[in-house]
C-alpha cells in the first residue's frame, strides 16, 4: 500500500520503512522559524538550562509582527530578539526591513520541497506550496528544538483536494480557499495534511499556491501541500535553490495508491468570488450575498495576500479611480522585495494617486497590534486570513475577508460591491 | 486525579478569546495572564475559577494563533484539565507540551455537562465523572503521556538531556 507525501516524509525523518497516521514520531526538522516571539521563547530556552542552540544554522528569526517597535515595551522585546540572535550566532537573522516571515523564507532561499520546516506562528503551512511539510508549532516546542533538535509529530491523515477547471478571471485563489474553508468548516480538516492538485492548481501562480496553504489552519490543518513542478523549481531557483539539493521525485508526490481519508472534488470553473464574514472564518458567503456592506477600511496585505500579484490586481482597479472618502485603504507588501518591485512598476504609485496609504512590510493590523486598527462599531474587509472578534484590535469592529479584488473594489464603492464587474 | 467545577463553552472556542492577542507581547508573566484569561468570551471566569475546575468546550476547541499563552493562562488559573469534542491542531500540542491533560469526549456527551456541575477526572482509569455520568476517554498514546507525566515538554527536555548527559 502507499503513502502520502506527509506519510513518506515523516516515515524518512523518522527513518522508518513507512507511517500510518495517528502515528506519533521522533522528527529533527531543518528549519524552525521564529519572530517577534524570539525573546519569549528565550526565556523558555533558559529554563530548560541549555547554553548553545543545538543547531544555531537551523534557526530562523524573523522582526516583523510589530515592526518597527511602537511602544517602549515593544522595543525592548526586539532588542532582546537581536541580543540572542547575536550571542547564539543565529545567521538567518532578518530584521524589520526585510518582510513577513512566511514570505522572506521563501524569497531567502530557506524553502526546499521535501523538507520539514517548523515554525511559531500558525501560517507556516504557508511554505507547503513549494512542496515542503511546513507547520506551526508553539514556543515551548521552539524552545526544546533549539536545545536537542528534536520534536514529536503525530502522522496526520491526508485530505485530497482536487480542484477542476480553469478559476474565471475576476475569481482568485483566495476565493476557492474561502470557498473550501466555508464548506468544511473550522474544523473540517482538524490535524489533517490537505493535498491540492487537479487543474486550476497546476495553472495557479506560485503566489496563488502560497494562499491556498496559509490558509489551511483556518480549517484546523496540520499543513498544506502542493506538488512541486516546473513553476515552482524556477520560483525557487530565482530565489537562490539549488534543485540539486532536494530529494528525488518519489519522494516529493503522493504514491497513486496511498490512502487519503477524504477527497474534495471542485469544479473552479463556476466559482463566484466568496467573503468570510465575521467572526469567524469559516461564516462564507459568496460576494453577492453581502453587496450593499458599508465599509469604513480595507487593508490589502498579510502573509496571505500581500504579494506581486496582489497588489498588481488593486493598482489595475484603482487605475484613475479615487478610494471612497469614507474608506481607509491600507496596502502592506508582504516584504520589501515586494515593495520595490511593487514601486518600481508603477503600483504603489497608482494606490497613493487613488488615496491608498502605503505602509512598510509587517504583519501591520492583521492581528490588531498596530498601524489601522478599527474603531467601534466599523467595518474593515481584508485580504487577511482572520476575523475573529477582536483579531484586528477592537472587539467591537467587524472584518470581512476577501480576495484583493473585492477588498480594493470595496474600497472604491465604500461598500462591498461585485468585483467582477470592477475589474 | 483531580476535581472542581465545569465551565462550559460551545463549538470553535479561538485562542483570540481565550487570550486576547494585544497582550501577547506585552503580559509575560503567568500570573498576570491569568486576569485576561477567557476575556471576550466570558467576563465571570476569573472572578470564579478554583484549582481543580474543568473547562468543557465543543468542536475545534483552541482554534485560531500558535500562542501559548492561551493554555498557560488556563493552567496558571487552576484549570486541570480541557474536555472538547475535539481540538485545534496546535492546541492540543501546546496542551501536552504545558502539562495541561486533553481530554476528548463524544457529542453526546459533551451535552450532558452543564456549566458549574462537579467534575472529577480520573487519569490512570481513563474516566470522568460529572454529577451521576460517568464517562470513559481514549488513552492517549505512551509519548505523550511521558510528557505530560514529566509536567509538559520543558522538565520532559530537561530529564531527557540531563539523561544524555
Ligand atoms: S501577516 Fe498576519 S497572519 Fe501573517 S504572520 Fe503576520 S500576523 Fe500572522
Amino acid at each position: 500500500m502507499g503513502m502520502t507525501f506527509v506519510e513518506k516524509t515523516l516515515a524518512r525523518y523518522a527513518q522508518k520503512d513507512r507511517v500510518v497516521p495517528g502515528e506519533i514520531v521522533i522528527v529533527e526538522p531543518d528549519l524552525y522559524m521564529s519572530h517577534d516571539n524570539t525573546a519569549a521563547i528565550r526565556k523558555i530556552f533558559e529554563k530548560i538550562g541549555v547554553e548553545k542552540l543545538k543547531y544555531p544554522e537551523r534557526a530562523l528569526v524573523v522582526l516583523d509582527h510589530c515592526a518597527p517597535a511602537m511602544t517602549a515595551a515593544y522595543a525592548q522585546n526586539h532588542k532582546e530578539v537581536r541580543e540572542f540572535v547575536a550571542q547564539q550566532g543565529i545567521k538567518s537573522f532578518y530584521d524589520i526591513n526585510v518582510g513577513i516571515c512566511h514570505q522572506v523564507m521563501a524569497e531567502n532561499g530557506h524553502i526546499v520541497p521535501g523538507r520539514v520546516v517548523v515554525g511559531s506562528d500558525s501560517h507556516t503551512p504557508t511554505s507547503g506550496a513549494f512542496g515542503t511539510l511546513a507547520t506551526g508549532i508553539g514556543r515551548t516546542e521552539v524552545a526544546a528544538l533549539w536545545a536537542t533538535g528534536s520534536l514529536w509529530f503525530r502522522v496526520p491523515e491526508t485530505l485530497k483536494v482536487v480542484v477542476h477547471g480553469k478559476l474565471q478571471d475576476y475569481v482568485y485563489p483566495k476565493d476557492l480557499i474561502l470557498k473550501i474553508i466555508g464548506e468544511i468548516r473550522a474544523d473540517g480538516a482538524l490535524y489533517r495534511a490537505v493535498e491540492f492538485c487537479g487543474e486550476a492548481i497546476e495553472h495557479m501562480s506560485i503566489s496563488g499556491r502560497m494562499t491556498l496553504c496559509n490558509m489551511t489552519i483556518e480549517m484546523g490543518a496540520k499543513c498544506g501541500y502542493v506538488s512541486p513542478d516546473e513553476k515552482t523549481w524556477k520560483w525557487l531557483e530565482e530565489h537562490g535553490v539549488n534543485r540539486s539539493l532536494a530529494v528525488s521525485n518519489d519522494h516529493l508526490f503522493s504514491d497513486e495508491d496511498a490512502v487519503f481519508e477524504r477527497v474534495l472534488e471542485i469544479d473552479a470553473s463556476t466559482l463566484e468570488p466568496q467573503v468570510s464574514c465575521p467572526h469567524t472564518v469559516d461564516n462564507v458567503k459568496p460576494v453577492s450575498a453581502v453587496v450593499g456592506t458599508k465599509i469604513q477600511q480595507a487593508f490589502l496585505g498579510t502573509c496571505t495576500n500581500g504579494r506581486l500579484d496582489d497588489i498588481a490586481i488593486a493598482a489595475k482597479i484603482l487605475e484613475g479611480k479615487k478610494i471612497h472618502s469614507a474608506v481607509r485603504f491600507l496596502v502592506i507588501p508582504a516584504s520589501q522585495s515586494v515593495y520595490l518591485e511593487a514601486m518600481d512598476l508603477g503600483f504603489l504609485k497608482t494606490i497613493i494617486q487613488a488615496g491608498g496609504v502605503v505602509m512598510n512590510s509587517g504583519c501591520g493590523p492583521c492581528m490588531g497590534a498596530y498601524g489601522g486598527i478599527p474603531a467601534n462599531g466599523e467595518v474593515c474587509i481584508s485580504t487577511a486570513n482572520r476575523n475573529f472578534k477582536g483579531r484586528m484590535g477592537n472587539k467591537e469592529s467587524e472584518v470581512y475577508l476577501a480576495s484583493p479584488a473585492t477588498v480594493t473594489a470595496a474600497a472604491v464603492a465604500g461598500e462591498i460591491v461585485s468585483s467582477g464587474t470592477q475589474a | 486525579m483531580i476535581s472542581g467545577k465545569i465551565f462550559k463553552y460551545g463549538d470553535d472556542v479561538n485562542t483570540d478569546v481565550i487570550f486576547p492577542g494585544k497582550y501577547t507581547y506585552t503580559v509575560n508573566d503567568p500570573e498576570d495572564m491569568v486576569k485576561h484569561a477567557m476575556e471576550d468570551l466570558d467576563e465571570d471566569f476569573v472572578k470564579t475559577v478554583k484549582e481543580g475546575d474543568v473547562i468543557v468546550g465543543g468542536k475545534n476547541f483552541g482554534c485560531g494563533s500558535s500562542r501559548e499563552q492561551a493554555v498557560t493562562c488556563l493552567k496558571y488559573a487552576g484549570i486541570g484539565a480541557v474536555i472538547a469534542v475535539s481540538f485545534a491542531r496546535i492546541y492540543f500540542r501546546n496542551c501536552i507540551n504545558q502539562g495541561l491533560p486533553v481530554i476528548t469526549l463524544k457529542p453526546d456527551e459533551i451535552a450532558r455537562i452543564h456549566r458549574n456541575d462537579a467534575v472529577s477526572v480520573d487519569f490512570k482509569h481513563g474516566t470522568v465523572h460529572v454529577g451521576d455520568h460517568l464517562f470513559s476517554f481514549p488513552p492517549l498514546s505512551p509519548e505523550v503521556m511521558q510528557i505530560l507525566q514529566a509536567g509538559g515538554l520543558i522538565d520532559y527536555t530537561k530529564a531527557k538531556i540531563h539523561h544524555a548527559n
